[in-house]
């Protein structure tokens, strides 16, 4: 049963995958980013590693690729342009194409990773809690480096703020400030007016 | 006969299947009827009656609507996305009714008891935004296409917020299973509810939970006055009734999930007031009685906030949602973690 979920999981994220580097439509791509991460989430539950499945949802799912389908809805992207340099550029790309296949054959391929080399690791019990072991882990022995993983992503959010800040001293901005800070008295007067006398 | 009805009860899809519906369908008459009591409950702060004219006092309304919808005309946009405009409503109902798949209405009733159930959560009402995306995508009209870009940076916003709320009921109950977060608030009455040393947290997660719902003030997703109606203008017939079917779900699931995590569930507020004498009586055990209310609580409080709340400007959510309650949940999240230091009673002196 596992296994035959297995397989389909990944025939799933593997032809989502490749549809995402052919379809045309940048957006559909985008969508299909988007199967490829849920058909990774499936297969990362199958390892019972349910909190990183979870994670990769809400994060890339949720988060990431929103961000994503926003800018790639709002560009006009000329599809006919993109295409354009496919012939020139075909020869350099099945070159580096093939030159990182083969460094990943080398690496993963043959025998050292076979599955008859491992035993398959024991099933937990129903209690066993990933996220508790993922807690344990990562706040004991791997504490410094998952601090230094939390400055880096802070210095990189603070570089992309400080670059898109720009101050424009012409434009017209609202004072969020004065806005909250305002009173009724500020912008309404009640003027006492005697009645006419009618002649 | 009962043996045999209770022989297949033990196959174990049947057995699913089975709890399945007995969630949906009190599920989706609670989304009906809410719609009508939404009206009404409106109607009568502004001084209207309301819908009143299908069956006794209005009751068969939500039932002619559905009725209606259902025998309506699908239009298609011309130049729109076919399989993603029809996708677009699946994705937006699926997601709102899966969520409910973690969520406990008593000590043992769960259809799924995992242990990663609040995450679960989070993960269903942020796929949810993409039945908005594909919709404003898959239309084809540029009305459509603002108001997805509008509601889906908001969402995106105020799950932040939220998520962060949330954080500190993980750190309160010391677990994300949405079961044991309740049991973390018994013991003593209305005093255990994590409402009190959460408070801030409280607030801003119920008033983002209004954000992610598109519900007003901060319905800009739909803002009549300026953009028709929004992500799902091109929609009718059923489609639309899915969307709006959808939102009504989630509307109920936020509610719910208030009255899980800081309203003590199923608790009742006066069990282990020893004071009072209740003793063991009806008011002060836990049933889904207390559930409900306190969960009807926050769907009053949706429409209240509907009737009398104008629209904030768009500009306003941001800075409400990044400037405002995001710093706050943060702030808060180390105060709970001195009250967790300190072993404050009572919340935090449990295991």
């Amino acid at each position: 049963m596992e296994t035959i979920l297995f397989y389909v999981f990944s025939t799933f994220m593997v032809v989502s995958a490749l549809m995402v580097i052919t379809v045309h439509n940048p957006v559909r791509a985008a969508f299909f980013l988007v199967l490829t991460f849920f058909a990774a989430a499936a297969v990362w539950l199958l390892l019972e590693a349910e909190f990183l499945a979870v994670i990769l949802i809400i994060v890339y799912v949720g988060a990431v690729m929103v961000l994503f389908l926003f800018v790639v809805m709002m560009l006009d992207v000329n599809i006919a342009e993109l295409k354009s340099g496919f012939v020139k550029n075909l020869p350099i790309a099945v070159a580096v194409a093939l030159a990182m296949f083969g460094t990943i054959y080398f690496v993963v391929g043959g025998n050292q990773f076979d599955i008859h080399n491992f035993v398959p690791p024991a099933r937990h019990a129903a209690d066993y809690s990933n996220i508790s072991e993922l807690g344990k882990v990562l706040y004991t022995e791997y504490v410094f480096s998952f601090e230094i993983a939390a400055v880096i992503l802070l210095v990189g959010i603070i570089a992309a703020i400080s670059l898109t800040l720009r101050r424009r001293p012409n434009t017209r901005h609202q004072k969020v400030e004065e806005q909250v800070a305002v009173k009724s008295t500020d912008r309404l007067r009640v003027v006492k007016l005697e009645p006419k006398e009618r002649k | 006969m009962l043996d045999l009805i209770l022989s297949i009860y033990e196959i174990p899809v049947i057995n699913i299947l089975v709890k399945i519906v007995a969630i949906l369908v009190p599920l989706l008459l609670t989304v009906a009827y809410f719609t009508y009591i939404e009206r009404k409950v409106i109607g009568y702060m502004q001084v209207r009656i309301g819908p009143n004219r299908v069956g006794p006092r209005g009751w068969l309304q939500p039932i002619a609507d559905a009725m209606k919808l259902m025998f309506k005309e699908i239009i298609f946009p011309s130049g729109a996305n076919r399989v993603l405009f029809i996708i677009a409503p699946t994705l937006a109902i699926s997601t709102a009714l899966a969520a409910w798949a973690v969520v406990p209405f008593g000590a043992e009733m769960v259809l799924a008891d995992i242990n990663v159930a609040l995450l679960y959560i989070l993960a269903m009402t942020s796929i949810g935004v993409y039945g908005v995306i594909l919709a404003g995508w898959a239309s084809n009209s540029k009305y459509a296409i603002m108001s997805t870009l509008r509601t889906a940076a908001q969402v995106v916003s105020y799950e932040i917020a939220m998520g962060f709320a949330l954080v500190g009921v993980v750190m309160a109950a010391r677990s994300l299973n949405i079961g044991e977060i309740v049991m973390g608030q018994s013991g003593s009455g209305i005093l255990g509810w994590y409402m009190w040393p959460l408070l801030p947290l409280f607030v801003i997660y119920f008033v983002s939970g209004v954000a992610e719902t598109n519900r007003a003030p901060f319905d800009v997703a739909e803002g009549e006055s300026e953009i028709v109606a929004g992500f799902h203008v091109e929609y009718s017939g059923i489609l639309f009734a899915i969307f709006f079917l959808a939102e009504y779900a989630n509307m109920i699931l936020i509610s719910v999930l208030a009255a899980l995590m800081f309203m003590g569930g199923w608790l009742s507020p006066f069990a282990d007031v020893s004071f009072l004498g209740l003793g063991s009586s009806f008011l002060a055990g836990s049933s889904i009685i207390w559930l409900i209310s306190k969960t009807a609580i926050f769907m009053f409080l949706f429409l209240w906030f509907r009737a009398t709340f104008p629209r904030y400007r768009y500009d306003q959510i941001m800075r409400l949602g990044w400037k405002v309650f995001i710093p706050i949940t943060i702030v808060w999240i180390y105060v709970v973690g001195i009250m967790y230091y300190m072993e404050l009673a009572p919340w935090f002196t449990k295991g």
